[in-house]
């Protein structure tokens, strides 16, 4: 009878786990969708450039998006996937772009800029030199002029 | 405050905000001009050979494949394009000159139908020497193509030299493309 139990409590999550969705023409499970899903999220769409792959309504989105669900659903994994696409459309693809010889300025830009601001403080705080105390003679041309 | 100082506080601020709207207006020429656009990147393809396909011909004009585009006598000008582009009519005329000046236009019809094809081809005449047939626009997805029209310059080894996202315009064809057919000739 316990037993009975544990299996009719385990049945809905089994349920969710075999339940499935058709999107942009391939049928397939839930977490496979939602993999497909996360993966489409780091995607640039390159017909309107601000959005995602997900988020686009592009036909070149919707036919992406259609692969990576064909590819989710053959075991293919997501930087596999990834890789895909950036082997055809180049790194300008990835919503966030890798850490490369083109990208480096890009990722050294806060470190850069802190170090220009911190140069900037420094060069700007420096005290001025001590003046030189005055000599008996300009002492005296300095009473003379009061 | 030393006239050093002075002159560095006035003269830095300046020469930066100098070069800053130098840039600015470079940038802006090369937009107007069509040499800098901030939506292209560069094609992977570029350097490479084109990836394997073959596709039917289109229009009553034979077809081609990857293999066609392996060793061509002359480089080849792959054009993308389909009878629905609105911006494809528009370079008509850079192509038909590329063709009369005896350089092989290949086309390629992207996600498209035949008699919309045969309609734009009497409309905007045919530059092609061959147009191969992207119905599925699988093709296009292979070559990196993300829109139309985009066209690719490949040389007689089979590598792709040159490749632009857009409409051709005279100057374009000037300054890009013709150095390069002389130099891959």
């Amino acid at each position: 009878m316990r037993r009975w139990l544990f299996v009719l409590a385990l049945l809905p999550s089994l349920a969710l786990a075999q339940s499935t969705v058709t999107r942009d023409g391939v049928t397939l499970t839930q977490p496979q969708e939602a993999e497909a899903e996360q993966i489409g999220n780091q995607l640039r769409c390159l017909v309107c450039q601000g959005e995602s792959l997900e988020e686009s309504d592009a036909t070149l989105a919707k036919q992406l998006r259609g692969i990576i669900r064909q590819q989710v659903v053959a075991g293919v994994a997501p930087a596999q996937i990834k890789a895909y696409m950036v082997q055809r459309y180049g790194i300008f693809i990835l919503l966030k772009p890798p850490f490369s010889p083109l990208t480096w300025l890009l990722y050294a830009m806060p470190v850069l800029g802190l170090l220009a601001g911190a140069l900037g403080v420094w060069a700007t705080r420096r005290r001025p030199p001590r003046p030189q105390p005055l000599s008996d003679s300009e002492a005296a041309r300095l009473k003379e002029l009061l | 405050m030393s006239p050093l100082r002075r002159r560095l506080l006035f003269g830095v601020p300046l020469a930066l905000v100098s070069a800053g709207g130098a840039a600015m207006y470079t940038l802006l020429e090369r937009m107007r001009t069509d040499q800098y656009d901030p939506h292209a990147f560069p094609s992977p393809l570029l350097g490479k050979p084109v990836p394997a396909f073959s596709l039917p011909g289109a229009g009553g004009l034979p077809g081609f494949a990857s293999t066609d585009l392996a060793a061509p006598p002359r480089p080849v000008l792959v054009n993308w394009f389909s009878s629905w582009c609105a911006v494809c009519p528009q370079e008509a005329p850079q192509l038909a000159a590329l063709a009369r000046q005896g350089v092989p236009v290949w086309g390629i019809d992207y996600e498209d139908t035949p008699a919309a094809l045969a309609q734009f081809l009497s409309t905007n005449g045919t530059p092609y020497a061959r147009i191969g047939d992207d119905k599925s626009g699988l093709t296009a997805i292979n070559w990196g193509v993300y829109g139309v029209p985009e066209t690719f310059m490949i040389d007689k080894t089979g590598i792709v030299r040159w490749h632009f996202a857009g409409a051709l315009t005279d100057d374009l064809v000037t300054v890009q493309l013709q150095p390069l057919l002389e130099r891959y000739a």
